[in-house]
This record gives C-alpha cells, sequence and structure tokens, in this order.
C-alpha cells in the first residue's frame, strides 16, 4: 500500500485555510498552558510534596516510620482487607458483567443502575449503613451481641465498607466490552458442543482477561486507598482496625508530619505502580482491541 | 440426514418472525433459504440449530423429533454470519475447539485431533495457515475456517447464516462455487441462508423463497426461477417490469394496448398485475398487433453482450427495463428519445389483492 504524503512542498506560500477542527497557535498554547499549570498545581506539586515532607528528616525517621509496629499492622490490615475484598468483587463484577451482556432479563437496567450505586454515594455514607445495619443500637446488633461477633469497630466491618466502596470497579470495567464483544462467540462454541463453564473458561474470559486485569488493579487501588467508609467503621483502635490511609490520618493529627508523610509515601509508591500497571494493561487492551478491529474490515486482504 | 420442520411460528413481541413455516430438508441436499432482511431465514436457521426456541412446531432431523434436544446435543454445524471465530485461538486450536470439548470418554487423542483438524484444514486449503490468528487471515479465509470449524464435528446437518455476506463481490463469487464443490465432497445436507438471488440460484439443489415470515415457493432454481408462484416470487427473483391494468376475459388492458392472459379467461374486469421479466421484451420500430405499447427511449447502456434500455411508456408514463441482445440492438440502431414499440413475449399476471 503507498503512503499518503501530507507534507507540502516547501515552495508553496502558507495557506491560509487550517483544518476544520483546527484552532489558532494562541488559543492551542493558552489551553495547554493551562491544563499543565492545573496538573502541576494539583499533581505533580503535591506528589513531590509527600515525598520531600517524608524526607524531610532523613533516611532514618523515614524507615523509623514505616517500620513502626503500628505502621506495619496498618500495612498488613490494608492487605488483608484488600485480599478478601479484590476477590469478592471480582467474582461478583464478573458474574454481574456476564448475566448483564449475554441475557436478557426483567429488572437489568435497575440492576446496572445498583452496581452503580457506590460511585454515587459518599463512602461515609456508605459507611454509616453498614454501622447502621451492624453496630450497636442497629438491626442486627442485639443478635450480634448475643452471639458474640463482632461486626463494627473491628475487621469484618471493614471489609464489609471496603468491600461495597470498591464493588462498582470491575464490573464497570467488563459489562461495556462484554456488550461490544456480543454472544456470538459462546454460541458458536456451545453450537460446536461446550457446556457453559467450558465456554466461559476456553471462550469467555479469555476474551476479556485484560478488562478484568485492568478493574482487580483499579479495584485493588481503591480497597487500598479507601479512607471515608473505613473511617466510620474502623472505631481507629491502633495496631487492630487501622489501615494505611487511617494511620496517616492519625499521625498527622498528632503532629508527626515525618512519619505521617512517610507513611502516605508508601501509599503514593502504591499508586504510581498501580498507574504504571494500568497503563500497560490499556497498551495490551488497546492490541487485542486492534485485532478486533481488523476483524471488521476482511475485504484487504485476497482470499487465497 | 433429512429435515423437517412442521408449522413453526415464533414470535419476537408483536413481530411475526416465523408463521406457521413447514418445510422439509431431504438428506444430502444444500437448500438455500432466500428472502430479504426481515423475512425470517436467518430466525428459521436458528430454531433450525436450536439457538432460538420456536413458540410452535416441531422439528425432526431424520425422523426423529429434535424440537427440545439442546444445541449442544443436536449436531448441527453452523457458520456464522461474521464467522464468530475464537478470537484469541490459532486457526488451529478453532477447528480443534469442538472435539477438545468433549467429555473425556468421547474425546479423541491428541493425535487423532490432529489428524482431523489438519486434513479440514487441507480440505478448505488453509493447512499452511494453521498457527495464525484469525485477525491475521482475509474474510474468505475466515469464512472457510468457519466451516472446517463446524465441519470437525462430523454435523449431521450444516447450517450457515449468509455465509458470503461479509465478503467482497469476487472473493463472494469464488466462495460460491468453492462452497459447491465442498458440499459435493463431504455431501453433508445443508442449509444456507441468502438475500441474493444469483447466490442461491448458483449454488442450492433447492431454493425456498421467503417473505414475512412464510415461504412463498420452494423448488429447484429453474423451477423457481422459471414458474414463480407469487407476485413476490415473481419480483424477487431477477428483473422485472410491472405493468398495472384490467383483466377481462382471458385479456389484460394496460393503456392502449392488451396482453394475452389465457388462465384469467373468466375473471371480469378484475385488477391485476403483469410481470414480464426484462428480457421478454420484444421492441419493434413499428407496432405489430394489439400487445405492442409505445415508448421512448430514455436511456441506452450498451456494454457487453445484452443492452440495457429504459423505456418510458407514451400511454401512463410508466418506465420500464428491457434488456436485449446486442446484435438485435444494432439492428434497430436505437439512441435515446426515438420512438419503439414494445411488446412483452412471456406474460404472468396476477390479480391484485383488493
Amino acid at each position: 500500500m503507498a503512503t499518503l504524503v501530507l507534507s507540502r512542498p516547501a515552495t508553496t506560500a502558507p495557506r491560509t485555510i487550517t483544518r476544520a477542527t483546527g484552532e489558532s497557535r494562541a488559543v492551542r498554547w493558552t489551553l495547554i498552558s493551562i491544563a499543565l499549570a492545573f496538573l502541576a498545581l494539583t499533581l505533580v506539586l503535591p506528589l513531590v510534596l509527600v515525598f520531600t515532607e517524608a524526607l524531610a528528616k532523613g533516611l532514618t525517621t523515614y524507615l523509623g516510620a514505616i517500620r513502626e509496629p503500628d505502621a506495619l499492622s496498618a500495612a498488613k490490615l490494608t492487605l488483608l482487607i484488600a485480599s478478601v475484598a479484590v476477590p469478592v468483587n471480582l467474582i461478583f463484577g464478573v458474574s454481574a458483567a456476564w448475566c448483564i451482556s449475554k441475557f436478557t432479563f426483567p429488572g437489568k437496567n435497575l440492576l446496572i443502575t445498583l452496581i452503580d450505586l457506590p460511585f454515587a454515594v459518599s463512602p461515609v455514607i456508605s459507611g454509616m449503613i453498614f454501622v447502621l445495619l451492624f453496630g450497636a443500637h442497629s438491626w442486627f446488633g442485639p443478635w450480634l451481641q448475643d452471639h458474640d461477633i463482632k461486626i463494627i469497630f473491628a475487621v469484618p466491618g471493614m471489609v464489609l465498607a471496603t468491600t461495597f466502596v470498591t464493588a462498582p470497579f470491575i464490573a464497570r470495567e467488563l459489562i461495556p466490552l462484554m456488550q461490544e464483544q456480543g454472544t456470538e462467540e459462546e454460541e458458536a462454541a456451545i453450537v460446536l458442543g461446550a457446556g457453559g463453564w467450558q465456554t466461559f473458561w476456553r471462550v469467555t474470559l479469555p476474551n476479556i482477561k485484560w478488562g478484568v486485569l485492568y478493574g482487580l488493579i483499579l479495584c485493588n487501588a481503591r480497597a487500598m486507598g479507601e479512607f471515608g467508609a473505613v473511617s466510620v467503621v474502623s472505631g481507629h483502635i491502633r495496631g487492630v482496625t487501622n489501615t494505611l490511609p487511617l494511620h496517616v490520618e492519625i499521625l498527622y493529627n498528632e503532629y508527626a508530619f515525618a512519619a505521617s508523610f512517610a507513611v502516605a509515601s508508601v501509599l503514593t509508591l502504591l499508586a504510581l505502580v498501580t498507574l504504571a500497571l494500568k497503563t500497560l494493561v490499556e497498551w495490551q487492551q488497546r492490541r487485542a482491541s486492534t485485532d478486533l478491529a481488523e476483524d471488521d474490515s476482511p475485504l484487504e486482504r485476497t482470499a487465497a | 440426514m433429512s429435515i423437517e420442520v412442521r408449522n413453526l411460528r415464533k414470535t419476537f413481541g408483536d413481530f411475526v418472525a416465523l408463521d406457521n413455516v413447514s418445510l422439509e430438508v431431504p438428506g444430502g441436499e444444500l437448500v438455500a433459504l432466500l428472502g430479504p432482511s426481515g423475512s425470517g431465514k436467518t430466525t428459521l436457521l436458528r430454531i433450525i440449530a436450536g439457538l432460538e426456541p420456536a413458540d410452535q412446531g416441531t422439528i425432526h432431523f431424520h425422523g426423529e423429533d429434535a424440537t427440545d434436544q439442546p444445541v449442544r446435543e443436536r449436531q448441527v454445524g453452523f457458520v456464522f454470519q461474521h464467522y464468530a471465530l475464537f478470537r484469541h485461538m490459532s486457526v488451529f486450536e478453532n477447528v480443534a475447539f469442538g472435539l477438545r470439548v468433549r467429555p473425556r470418554s468421547v474425546r479423541p487423542s491428541e493425535a487423532e485431533i490432529r489428524d482431523t483438524v489438519m486434513s479440514l484444514l487441507r480440505l478448505v486449503q488453509l493447512d499452511v495457515l494453521a498457527k495464525r490468528r484469525p485477525s491475521e487471515l482475509s474474510g474468505g479465509q475466515r469464512q472457510r475456517v468457519a466451516l472446517a470449524r463446524a465441519l470437525a464435528v462430523k454435523p449431521k446437518v450444516l447450517l450457515l447464516d449468509e455465509p458470503f455476506g461479509a465478503l467482497d463481490a469476487k472473493v463472494r463469487k469464488e466462495l460460491r462455487r468453492w462452497l459447491r464443490r465442498l458440499h459435493e465432497e463431504v455431501h453433508v445436507t445443508s442449509v444456507f441462508v441468502t438475500h441474493d438471488q444469483e447466490e442461491a440460484l448458483e449454488v442450492s439443489d433447492r431454493v425456498v423463497v421467503m417473505n414475512q415470515g412464510r415461504i412463498e415457493q420452494s423448488g429447484t432454481p429453474e423451477e423457481v426461477y422459471e414458474h414463480p408462484k407469487t407476485p413476490f416470487v415473481y419480483g424477487f427473483l431477477g428483473d422485472v417490469n410491472l405493468f398495472h391494468g384490467r383483466i377481462h376475459q382471458g385479456r389484460v388492458s394496460i393503456g392502449e394496448g392488451e396482453l394475452d392472459a389465457p388462465e384469467w379467461a373468466g375473471a371480469q374486469d378484475q385488477a391485476g398485475v403483469a410481470y414480464v421479466r426484462t428480457y421478454d421484451v420484444e421492441l419493434a420500430p413499428a407496432p405489430s398487433g394489439a400487445s405492442s405499447l409505445e415508448a421512448v427511449v430514455r436511456h441506452v447502456r450498451a456494454f457487453g453482450p445484452v443492452v440495457r434500455l429504459e423505456l418510458d411508456l407514451v400511454d401512463g408514463g410508466r418506465t420500464i427495463e428491457a434488456h436485449i441482445p446486442r446484435d438485435r440492438f444494432d439492428r434497430l440502431d436505437l439512441t435515446k428519445g426515438q420512438r419503439v414499440y414494445v411488446s412483452p413475449t412471456n406474460v404472468r399476471v396476477f390479480a391484485e389483492p383488493s
């Protein structure tokens, strides 16, 4: 195929007509500068600040703040919560996306709306819901007390709150993807004699794996960084019900700035790793979808 | 393996996709379901496959009731319009899929799978591309992979949904001939859906013409083309001119002219439509009898062995199309704006529904 050469010969006079969607140089640079200034102020500056503040009193203080028992226990709890919330949401997200995109049933739109609910309400409200449900003076409170089960101000409540807040990530990522892919490949598999599980493992899942991974990364990032909902149900018991974000807050309120920023920097690093992973997955996903796009234009190449 | 469809009915909400459809496909035949979009042909195919349940009616495979048999037990091969190849698998794995998902007790060994798949890929002339991904193939190649994949499970019947729909004209023609030859080789009962009359007439043993959820006519390509039973079939197969007029005692009057319609000897001043194929039109410089209609040449497309003319009927102002052989055209020496007399040589008259 010949390449189209778009550069014009140097001898011709500059054209007065620009591309229909093009803007004048002044407008372009103004817009770009505003965007860059905004980014610098709201994203880059805080990022730099976190690390400078964290290291303000030297590396020893920094490492000390991270290695401190309360910080370690907060990190452990954060990992524990994520390790429950993320797999639960993986199962929920994939099955919700599966039934929404591959079947029609009454109440489907309601389900789609409900999946978005955790995004729509403030995380603090999400936390409150669980306090109202399982707290001492709640519906289930007396029963739980009788059976000596602690949910609020304990790890189970924090897991619940985190799971609730992070529920939409994977489903939201998969629904459009699976809707776009349609049901033809699944139908083909079933006609060929595959059962439901075989179809899912061999046909559906490989087609959505990058979407699943993308959703997982975002879900995990939010699960580890969640503050509002967890804060309400945690009770802030040091070394017991403190996650990393809560620990940062406590340290900050105690004027232990360097330590607070040190712990925050761990979370920030986590965010940066998440971003890098996310970019990698997006890149893979785009590659997979280019394959898909080529599927739609089969006419260029001749049949043998 | 024969297919027998009895009194099938299917509705989607208020839309009647299939209205009491009965159809028999003898074993080993290649049958085309032909019709415009919305005629129910794809729905019929999907119901035969078991991908869609019917509201009423039964389906028998070789005399056995298969109506309530789930898709995966029906042993049909289905080729989807957009192929539906598994995009993350190689060509080889696509074809092997149907064998690999079998329960362990009836699953062929790895070596047997290899042999089966490779011989199928040789059959569709794609053995050299076994390791490619579907996205690396052309449309025609994907179509053949889809066919090989469907054939791998040794289906009782092969069902193809618009098998050439997404291909360009040239590849389409090649594949058409190729499908015909393949069918002669493997001889599995096959049904394919198409909206392209040329495709249906050229490839199939039998054509089933469908319209608005009903079967209009079914027969050999010659039968349906030469002896259409309904106005719809007449209009759908081949180019045709319509003359609206009145039928009276075996004659149809169209403007000033009159045509013979012996099968309507008993008709008393009834509204009717005369169908005349574009090549069943005789052109003459002078009127010849009562059936000559006066016309003016409006447009001439004179390339190839057949010359296509657009003619404005002087009486009634309708435009008709005439296809005449090159030599005839040369003798008449027609040009735009010239007066000419049209006499239909083969007319089929249908009463107009009142």
